[in-house]
């Protein structure tokens, strides 16, 4: 097993490498530059040049690329041209708020999405069942933004029971009930897709498994239902059901993107955004490569759970 | 009585949930103003930073040697009590106040002056590298400062620069503590220290920025006990925290949003600033070489509908090159190009030109550019309505800029542009002037080049009269308007949105946030 798992881990190497380049030639080739960025109205091509030479952008860009490469390999990442201060501490700051919220997501819409899916399969056709898709689509089917936007004026313009934006309150204790209450919203909004997604997979990876001999076996000497289904199908099912669960937890990160506009909420996703339309190449850099290297990461932690469930999988 | 299973657990539930919704969002303290921003501070470091955002904060914390005085955008004393400026025009000599100091404890004197200035021109200063200082520039016509005794300070011009006074007011000309910037180094974006009427308290990335009222203003301590400086990009969520009572006070309203605060809760205050958007035309090839076909767009937009349908009257009429802001330099005789569809049509045949096909660059967004989209639409249906055959082509803002600013030759006929300014001199002097065509470093993107306009703007920019400036730019203005290398469109009137719990708020020309005398019941 730690075999496989180093040799997944080297294999990580070219991958992060690839992803330094793409992400490097593709800030070359948009046009705009940070100067002109920042400077507006004022970019004349003379104060742009200044700028340029003052930001360290006058280089060839090959060498910019191995610059930045080799001090990142030394753990800098640079310094964020917009927010004058390390990209490293942004992110990390930054990537701190999107684990919470895409890690409460990502909770949420396992736990739901799993129970609504056994469900589900155990009424197939039955009235939960019909009520659960009902809902499942509907919920597929509605943008998450939307989603967001329309909660935001429900609970927190007009019935006023909780904040419409931010992760902390501005004044008053920062504890886990204030954390609460602002995540509920953004974490709901943001997991009812991949709920209503883990759900119809749940459902159909149950119904196969429910078909398997030894369910019958296990109701035949007599075990209880809620434990056919429950202890002996969806442990069977949960072989399937986890590729499914790594691929949504990557939908959630990304769909925080949204979310993060809406709520306001700090997270890696809105700086991403702010760092591309205001031209941080450094922040937008070494953003994507961190997020990167932990899809990456998830990815193995994935497989490695998977093959412990299921010995078939060879490592 | 046993409750069954499942109620007892439905019922702890709801519990929960209420208990989870019943402290009813916290109304703001009284005291504590809470203000809705557009976006994250780049940093608090005056010298260092471009953006509006950053000047609403950085006003209130730092103070020029002038300022404009409240509503208007003239220059009076502030941290200089007064100032002599040579015949010539190059010799400025400010006498500084007396006992004022910086919120770190140091005090304020000629050598600061002289430490913040020599800091952003002089390459071998020892704190030039805590820059970069983009508009550094506004300044590049002083070739020394120097401290002439402990309250008088020297400038030295390389040549007359009429503006020079007004760019000590804008946000680049406030005064920093050497001491904080010694003390920091590079960091000092982050722990700024002025001598404002608020003092720095804290910066929480991305959720706040703080600052505390100064009990030792010079000008008079302020009424509020503190500022929240809260960042909310996204329009939608900002009227949402207004409107959830979560901000004080919000800027930059949308214009579709404004409806939503009718009504006793909320005063919505309105200025107009020194903010004119325009079509660049393209004076080098294409329709708009004749003079006729750009009198004729001017005259077949209907600018009138721009600013009150799609604006929803966030915006005025322009009638020229410069914004009446700038009341002193403003031609009042100039009257706006009217809506004349058929005036327009017969201004076309009279050029012999028809269905002139016209490429149009709109942007996504932008600063300044209000709703760029909206408003490039509603301008090509005016322009076909009278024969025009436009073409559209939109492009992300840095991408926009990209193509527009090296000049629209074998690129477009027509790009929309907004220009913010802090005095009449900047705008005409660097995009209708001959020697700013994009290839000699200016932003004259359409070519326009008229004599008798490039020799009024260079006597205007070094005269020191200002009476005398007033003439030639009014001159300037009523040429530019009949000559038309522009669509004169709108000027930008900025609201903000307060509670009913703040008073004495008003918006300054100037677009800067003042917050020194607003009360928070």
């Amino acid at each position: 097993m730690a075999g496989y798992i180093l040799k997944r881990l080297i294999t990580a190497i070219p991958v992060l490498f690839g992803i330094s380049v793409i992400v490097f030639l593709i800030m070359a080739l948009i046009p705009g530059d940070p100067a002109t960025a920042i400077l507006g109205s004022y970019a004349t091509p003379e104060n742009v040049a200044r700028l340029n030479a003052d930001l360290g952008l006058d280089k060839p860009e090959w060498q910019q690329f191995f610059i930045w490469l080799g001090n990142m390999l030394q753990g800098d990442f640079g310094r964020s041209f917009q927010l004058n201060r390390p990209v490293l501490d942004e992110v990390l700051e930054r990537f701190n708020a999107t684990l919470v919220l895409a890690g409460t997501s990502f909770v949420l819409c396992s736990v739901l999405g799993i129970v609504a899916g056994v469900i589900s399969a155990a009424n197939q056709y039955g009235w939960a069942d019909k009520g659960i898709t009902f809902v499942v689509l509907l919920g597929i089917s509605i943008p998450s933004f939307f989603l967001g936007m329309m909660m935001i004026l429900v609970f927190a313009v007009n019935l006023r029971w909780l904040p419409a934006s931010g992760m902390w309150p501005i004044y008053g204790d920062r504890d886990l009930w204030a954390l609460l209450r602002h995540l509920a919203m953004p974490a709901f909004a943001l997991s009812v897709v991949a709920t209503g997604v883990i759900a119809r997979l749940s459902r159909s990876a149950m119904l196969e498994v429910l078909r398997q001999d030894f369910i019958r076996t296990a109701r035949a000497k007599g075990v209880h239902e809620r434990g056919v289904i429950w202890r002996h199908a969806l442990r069977a099912a949960m072989v399937s059901i986890i590729p499914v669960l790594g691929i949504q937890a990557g939908f959630v990160l990304s769909g925080a993107v949204y979310i993060e506009v809406v709520f306001q909420w700090p997270g890696i996703g809105r700086m991403l955004v702010d760092a591309i339309l205001r031209r941080d190449i450094l922040l937008v850099q070494g953003g994507v490569v961190i997020v990167a290297a932990c899809y990456v990461l998830f990815n193995i932690v994935v497989d490695v759970a998977q093959s412990l469930l299921d010995p078939r999988i060879k490592t | 009585m046993r409750l069954p299973n499942w109620t007892r657990r439905a019922v702890l539930a709801g519990a929960a949930a209420l208990a989870f919704a019943a402290p009813a969002v916290a109304q703001t303290p009284p005291g504590v103003l809470v203000v809705g921003q557009v976006a994250e501070p780049q940093a608090l470091d005056p010298h260092a930073v471009t953006a509006v955002n950053d000047f609403r904060i950085l006003m209130n914390i730092y103070d020029g040697l002038v300022r404009y005085a409240p509503g208007t955008l003239d220059v009076e004393p502030a941290l200089a009590e007064s100032w002599d400026i040579s015949e010539d025009g190059t010799v400025y000599t400010f006498q500084l106040r007396e006992g004022v100091s910086f919120h770190d404890g140091s005090p304020f004197n000629a050598e600061a002056v002289v430490f913040n200035f020599e800091r952003m021109l002089n390459e071998d200063h020892p704190y030039y590298d805590t820059g970069p200082f983009p508009l550094s520039f506004f300044f590049s016509s002083v070739a020394s400062v120097e401290a002439l005794d402990d309250l008088t300070v020297q400038f030295t011009l390389s040549e007359p620069y009429a503006p020079f006074l007004s760019n000590l007011a804008y946000p680049t000309g406030l005064i920093v503590s050497p001491a904080a910037v010694e003390q920091h180094g590079s960091e000092f974006g982050r722990n700024p220290s002025g001598t404002g009427p608020f003092t720095f308290a804290e910066w929480r990335s991305n959720e706040a920025v703080v600052v505390e009222g100064n009990p030792d203003y010079w000008d008079g301590a302020p009424s509020l006990q503190a500022v929240v400086f809260r960042p909310i990009t996204d329009a939608n969520t900002r009227v949402a925290e207004m409107l959830s009572g979560g901000i004080d006070l919000m800027v930059e309203v949308p214009p579709v949003a404004l409806s939503e605060f009718q009504g006793d809760d909320f005063t919505i205050v309105e200025q107009a600033g020194p903010h004119v958007w325009f079509l660049i035309l393209n004076l080098r090839e294409g329709p708009f070489t004749n003079p006729l076909v750009r009198q004729a767009a001017n005259y077949a937009i209907n600018k009138e509908a721009l600013v009150n349908d799609v604006l929803e009257g966030t915006a005025e009429v322009a009638a020229g090159p410069t914004p009446p802001a700038f009341a002193w330099a403003y031609n009042e005789a100039l009257e706006p190009y009217p809506y004349d569809p058929d005036r327009a049509r017969e201004l076309l045949a009279e050029a012999g030109v028809e269905s002139p096909s016209v490429t149009f660059y709109v942007t996504e967004g932008g600063s300044g550019m209000l709703d760029p989209v909206a408003m490039g639409t509603a301008i090509q249906a005016d322009l076909e309505a009278v024969g025009f055959d436009v073409a559209i082509e939109t492009y992300e803002w840095n991408t926009f800029l990209g193509r527009v600013n090296p000049g629209l030759e074998g690129e477009a006929d027509m790009a929309e542009m907004a220009w913010m300014t802090n005095d009449p001199d900047t705008l005409p002097y660097l995009a209708l002037r001959t020697e700013a065509f994009p290839d000699a470093g200016g932003f004259n993107s359409g070519y326009y080049s008229n004599p008798e306009v490039d020799a009024l703007l260079e006597e205007a920019r070094t005269a020191t009269d200002q009476d005398r400036r007033a003439e030639l730019y009014r001159e300037m203005q009523q040429i530019v308007h009949d000559d038309a290398p522009w669509v004169f469109v709108a000027n930008w009137v900025q609201n903000a949105v307060t509670s009913n719990r703040v008073e004495n708020f008003q918006l300054e020309p100037s677009f800067f946030l003042l917050l020194g005398d607003v009360v928070k019941n």
